[in-house]
């Protein structure tokens, strides 16, 4: 009989709408895996993550600051649940919470809880602004990318391009621009939202294909499953997605995590042109929503974390199942108001 | 007219052996999935027929004996579709390079 591992977990990202974070496939995968037996604390930011209201994969949530409000805020807040809870492992889920969890990382280890995650340094080499150098340090093709702090740096910036242009924001959302005026429209909503620098980046041709992969921080690869997307929502977002088998990929993913020494999940965003040419537009330093494929076709990235994050031995993964796809789906829950009235007051449920 | 249809494909030689890339997969009802791009096309009766013989290592101009004699078609018209064919599976990337 396998002795299962009892482990408290604190898992963000439960917003699972239609550009969903990765928090909801993280806890599938994990409570797929026969190796534990957990407890899911959710975190949420908002009152209407629908992970919260999910019962059935979220024991109990509570709500936490955002990182607007310092990483202190949301240490103490961590420390209250911690107190009620005794988390072992967090597995932080959003681009915009992991400057904190990542400065937190000491402070958390001494009262007891684990994370996995990439350090300040691989976090700031991989940023969207960093993208340009990253790829010449590293020999990858990345599309010619400029960040910008005002409308009169997009103007000079746009003189020297072709459109269509992408607009992107700091941390997420990025739109196709075909004028200068689309483009400040993009520029104005963009850094209200993300801050700055806006990225402008040149427009590349081609299918978009997604990598997840896991480093385990020492150059290692733990596992990796390249994607091609099939139904792209207008936010960008793969609704529908399918393993390949391109070693090229692979073969990009096991470079990057070895020769940064990649601690944590990590996904390669990459456009293929129609001459087979791959350019990287983006790492996310983070476990992708569209995680449970890569679990569906047989890499448990998000058990394989949690492994590593305990100090477990990992065996990396060698193969999946290719052609396995994905076809996502929005589903109405019914609430009592009384459950999200309890949410709102108390800030647990 | 058919002629100038043939000239404008002269991309293709009618003696010589395709190779479809090993991992392609074609199943029975004619569904054909490319592993490494994700692509895949649903082929009617001909095409899957054309291309398992394809796969067989047979020539274009073996193709063209064993259909005409197959069926009752023409041989110029017969032959503009099979380049046709051949061309689109190559665009797809189903060829070895």
């Amino acid at each position: 009989m396998i002795r299962r591992h009892k482990v408290n977990i604190a898992v963000t990202g439960l917003n699972n709408i239609d550009s969903p974070g990765p928090g909801i496939p993280v806890i599938r995968g994990i409570r797929e895996s026969n190796e534990f037996d957990v407890r899911i604390i959710g975190l949420a930011y908002e009152h209407l993550e629908p992970g919260i209201y999910m019962k059935d994969l979220v024991d109990k949530t509570y709500m936490i600051p955002y990182p607007t409000e310092g990483k202190e805020a949301l240490f103490n807040r961590l420390l209250e649940i911690h107190k009620k809870e005794r988390i072992n492992v967090i597995i932080p889920n959003f681009d915009a919470e992991l400057y904190s969890f990542i400065k937190l990382e000491k402070m958390l280890e001494r009262v007891g809880i684990k994370t996995f995650l990439p350090s300040l340094e691989q976090f700031e080499e991989r940023s969207k602004s960093n993208l340009p150098a990253f790829g010449r340090k590293y020999g990858i093709n990345v599309p010619d990318s400029i960040e910008v702090y005002s409308i009169s740096d997009l103007d000079n910036t746009l003189k020297s391009m072709e459109y269509p242009v992408m607009i992107k924001g700091k941390f997420y959302d990025a739109y196709k621009a075909y004028s200068i005026d689309q483009a400040a429209d993009y520029f104005s909503s963009l850094s209200s939202k993300w801050g700055f620098p806006v990225i402008v980046q040149k427009f590349i041709k081609g299918t978009e294909v997604n990598v997840v992969a896991l480093g385990d921080g020492t150059g290692k690869m733990v596992a990796a499953v390249p994607m091609r997307k099939q139904y792209i929502t207008e936010k960008g977002k793969a609704w529908g997605g399918i393993t390949i088998d391109d070693p090229y990929m692979i073969g990009m993913a096991e470079k990057i995590i070895s020769e940064t020494k990649w601690k944590g999940g990590m996904e390669l965003e990459l456009i293929r042109t129609s001459e087979n040419k791959f350019y990287l537009l983006e790492i996310n330093p983070r476990i992708p929503a569209w995680v449970y494929l890569a679990v569906g076709a047989g890499q448990n990235i998000p058990a394989a974390l949690l492994k590593l994050a305990m100090g477990l031995e990992v065996r990396p993964y060698q193969n999946y199942e290719i052609g396995k796809m994905f076809v996502r789906y929005s589903y109405d829950m019914i609430i009592d108001l009384k459950l999200f009235s309890q949410l709102t007051t108390s800030g647990e449920l | 007219m058919i002629v100038i249809k043939l000239n404008l494909f002269p991309i293709i030689e009618i003696n010589i052996v395709m190779i479809i890339r090993g991992n392609i997969a074609l199943s029975d009802n004619g569904f054909v999935f490319n592993p490494t791009t994700g692509d895949s096309f649903t082929l009617n009766g001909t095409g899957r027929e054309i291309l398992m013989l394809i796969k067989e290592g047979k020539s274009l101009d073996q193709i063209k004996e064993l259909m005409i004699a197959k069926y009752e078609v023409d041989s110029i018209i017969l032959e503009r579709y099979l380049e046709d064919f051949v061309n689109e599976l190559s665009s797809n990337n189903l060829f070895e390079e």
